[in-house]
């Protein structure tokens, strides 16, 4: 005989959506959702409303029409007879160099400055102690515009290297056989030319020159059939267990092609002149540039090195004495054993500061660097007067990038991660 | 990208939602005090002191228009604006006025839905070089690096100067006033660019004035005034004759020192009607009669609000040129109070 009885038989009562643990938290996120959406129906109409008030519609139709306006540093054709659509392209494409050569030397730098934290030399481990704490701890804008001081105060402004006509001398000398010019405005840096070219294809996006095409074509082959020559090496080695001498071989296949083409093109350096008021045949780069990017790069290198470090410490000692053991020497320790299962800890917050790196690049205009922000979020925004438009549209460029970032360095750590069969 | 979206709609609602519907007379008065959107430190025209007191050639009309709303000249708040920011400040309700040289479009007065009210200032657009440059034209800056402050008429005008003059120039792009001086200075750029009287206000604040020179080139036509919110023309009717108020002081000779006298009656009809004694035109705008005595007590007429910011006797040193009275050859051309 059991006296255990069963739950009383009810139908549903409303109350049960609070006092019953298994409605009550579907109850509250049904609540919380509604909440959510009508604040956001509200501050939707709230602005719809007040748009209208003002007399303003929202369109993108500025983009198509003429800037008006001159970019300082371009990476594609552009003039002021272009449209704000093409600006915000010049825009775009200046954020997404600095964002990569940042991302890139941070990287470098990072693992650099993290592998050397962890050296046994007392003053290398202070020393990158001290640059890490540094650069960290104080806010990245103070370090773009400490770049940018140093570079603009410390380096002579073009007019010094002009050639005074009594002594024959200028107050200061170009770099490296009179090919770079250090000046208080940009880095005047040799440009390439070639004096068989073969043109460009003119896209409307940009003229892409055949010459640069055919060497990527050349490159590429050439890395492919020294893989291929380094696969069949060590066929051999596995075969034979000789190993064949390929060092030769390796230098005249990725060079040698290369360097037919480039005589063939007539490939030589033009190197800056002075003419004027500024430095003129030479590529300028500009000191806004190099202040954000270096600023960018220290200060994201300092988190990066962190993170490596983490990641190296992260990996027990008995795989760095198993290694020793096996007579591996300490650097191929590093490279072999230990950074490879580092990786796997370092990819994911890696990630996070590609994002922050990129997302803090917009801190350009402080340093007159014309990316997305100074011309589709500045001057076009201001010439036009569409806040709505141009701020919503920069913040969903901003969202694709990051979201690529993200993308492509979740595919490369999914091959780099602990594969589990 | 839904979660952006909101956030970004957050943004702007929180601005809108401050746009005030009702009339800025009456916020004015409610609040006691106006707020007036000035340059964020530009010296003779809107700069703070070592006290955090404001002053200056725009700074004066808020004080003239405080004084003829509130009856208090100094019951303003200055709201520092930049380039980029004034006209967002002005939409929102942020600001109820913008005395902030800023130039008087056709797009700002239409797309922009703002109102400039009036001319405070004729300008043009010029160019500032180092004297050891050796430049002596603009046509001579073929090549050179331009200083340009981001988000101002001045950026478009540059780049039409140069491209009719067929010359190439490298724009360096500043964010303020401030910067842009230091990147002057500093030698980052050949010459600086933006309005003559801000050039001339830049320079006068230099160790060294003597050492920079302002190009005869005008580059462009910079009316500068003081704008309001498009919609409501009753505000936009007391700022406006407020200004018109003390061009037309000094047209007819009243100046801070004499404009209690003169209140007292004059045989000048048109006297007598600005400042009260005649007529009810203060009524017909929402305030008393007297408006027009406490905005020329403020800070006194046009003339002498001038003289005592940027006229010849001050570092700035500029000349009354364009901005003499209609009767002295110049372009001030009060309506007339009637």
């Amino acid at each position: 005989m059991t006296s255990a009885s069963d739950a009383p038989e009810q139908g549903f009562r409303l109350s049960q959506l609070i006092y019953d643990t298994r409605y009550r938290s579907l109850t509250i996120q049904v609540v919380t959702f509604i909440l959510v959406m009508a604040g956001a129906a509200w501050l939707v109409d709230n602005t719809i409303q007040n748009l209208n008030q003002l007399g303003k519609d929202f369109n993108f139709g500025f983009l198509s029409n003429r800037a008006g306006y001159d970019i300082g540093q371009q990476l594609i054709p552009y003039t002021n007879d272009n449209t704000h659509a093409r600006a915000l392209l010049v825009g775009l494409l200046n954020t997404l160099w600095v964002s990569i050569l940042g991302c890139a030397a941070a990287t470098v730098l990072g693992i650099f400055v993290g592998v050397l934290r962890l050296s046994h030399n007392w003053l290398v481990a202070r020393l990158m102690t001290f640059y890490v704490e540094m650069f960290r701890n104080i806010p990245v804008l103070l370090w773009i515009l400490v770049c940018l001081a140093l570079l603009t105060e410390i380096t002579p402004s073009p007019n010094a290297y002009k050639i005074n006509p009594e002594t024959g001398e200028s107050a200061v000398s170009m770099l490296l056989f009179d090919s770079i010019a250090l000046t208080n405005r940009y880095t005047a840096i040799p440009a390439i030319e070639f004096s068989n070219s073969l043109g460009a294809i003119d896209t409307a996006f940009a003229p892409i020159s055949l010459n640069f095409l055919l060497i990527a074509v050349v490159l590429i082959v050439s890395i492919w059939a020294n893989r291929r020559l380094q696969a069949h090496a060590h066929k051999v080695q596995d075969d034979t267990g000789v190993r064949p001498v390929t060092w030769w071989k390796s230098l005249l296949i990725l060079f040698g092609p290369l360097l037919v083409v480039l005589v063939a093109l007539g490939f030589h350096l033009v190197s800056p002149t002075l003419k004027g008021f500024n430095f003129t045949g030479g590529v300028n780069v500009s000191n806004a540039f190099v202040a954000l990017w270096l600023g960018l790069t220290l200060y994201t290198a300092a988190f990066i090195a962190e993170i490596v470090r983490a990641g190296i410490m992260a990996i027990s000692k008995g795989q760095t004495e198993a290694s020793f053991a096996l007579g591996l020497r300490p650097n191929r320790t590093m490279k072999l054993v230990i950074l490879p299962q580092a990786l796997r800890v370092i990819i994911p917050p890696l990630i996070s500061q590609y994002l922050n790196l990129t997302k803090n690049s917009s801190l350009a205009i402080a340093v007159g660097y014309m990316d997305l922000r100074g011309t589709l979020g500045g001057i076009t925004l201001n010439q036009t007067g569409r806040e709505l438009e141009a701020i919503l549209l920069m913040m969903l460029i901003y969202l694709a990038i990051s979201l690529t970032i993200s993308g492509l360095m979740n595919i490369y750590n999914k091959s780099v991660k602990l594969k589990e069969r | 990208m839904k979660k952006s979206v909101f956030l970004g709609t957050l943004a702007v609602a929180a601005v809108s939602a401050g746009v005030a519907a009702a009339g800025t007379l009456e916020d004015v008065k409610a609040r006691g005090e106006l707020n007036c959107g000035v340059n964020t430190g530009l010296v003779g025209f809107a700069a703070p002191d070592a006290n955090g007191n404001w002053s200056g050639f725009d700074v004066a009309v808020c004080k003239a228009v405080a004084a003829a709303v509130l009856g208090d000249p100094s019951k303003v708040k200055y709201v520092p604006t930049t380039g980029q920011t004034r006209f967002t400040a002005l939409a929102s309700g942020e600001v109820d006025m913008l005395a902030r040289n800023s130039t008087w479009t056709f797009s700002r007065d239409t797309d922009l839905k703002l109102d400039f009210i009036g001319v405070n200032y004729y300008d043009g657009q010029g160019f500032m070089v180092r004297k050891d440059l050796g430049v002596t034209s603009a046509k001579e800056l073929d090549g050179a690096s331009v200083c340009i402050q981001t988000g101002t008429t001045t950026e478009l005008n540059l780049a039409d100067f140069f491209k009719a003059n067929n010359m190439t120039y490298q724009p360096i792009t500043i964010d303020s006033n401030a910067e842009g001086e230091q990147q002057y200075l500093a030698g980052a750029c050949d010459a600086y660019t933006t309005d003559i009287s801000g050039l001339a206000a830049t320079r006068a604040s230099y160790a060294d004035p003597e050492n920079h020179i302002i190009l005869p080139e005008v580059i462009s036509k910079e009316p500068l005034g003081p704008a309001v919110r498009h919609g409501d023309n009753q505000w936009g009717d007391i700022v406006s004759w407020t200004l018109n108020a003390l061009i037309a002081a000094e047209e007819y000779g009243v100046t801070s020192a004499n404009v209690d006298e003169l209140a007292k009656g004059t045989d000048n009809p048109e006297i007598n009607r600005l400042l009260g004694v005649e007529g009810e035109l203060g009524k017909m705008t929402g305030l008393d009669n007297d408006w027009a005595v406490r905005a020329i007590k403020a800070g006194g007429n046009y003339g002498e609000i001038f003289a005592a910011t940027i006229g010849e006797a001050t570092p700035i040193a500029l000349a009354r040129g364009l901005n003499a009275q209609w009767t002295q050859g110049g372009l001030l051309y009060a309506p007339p109070f009637r």
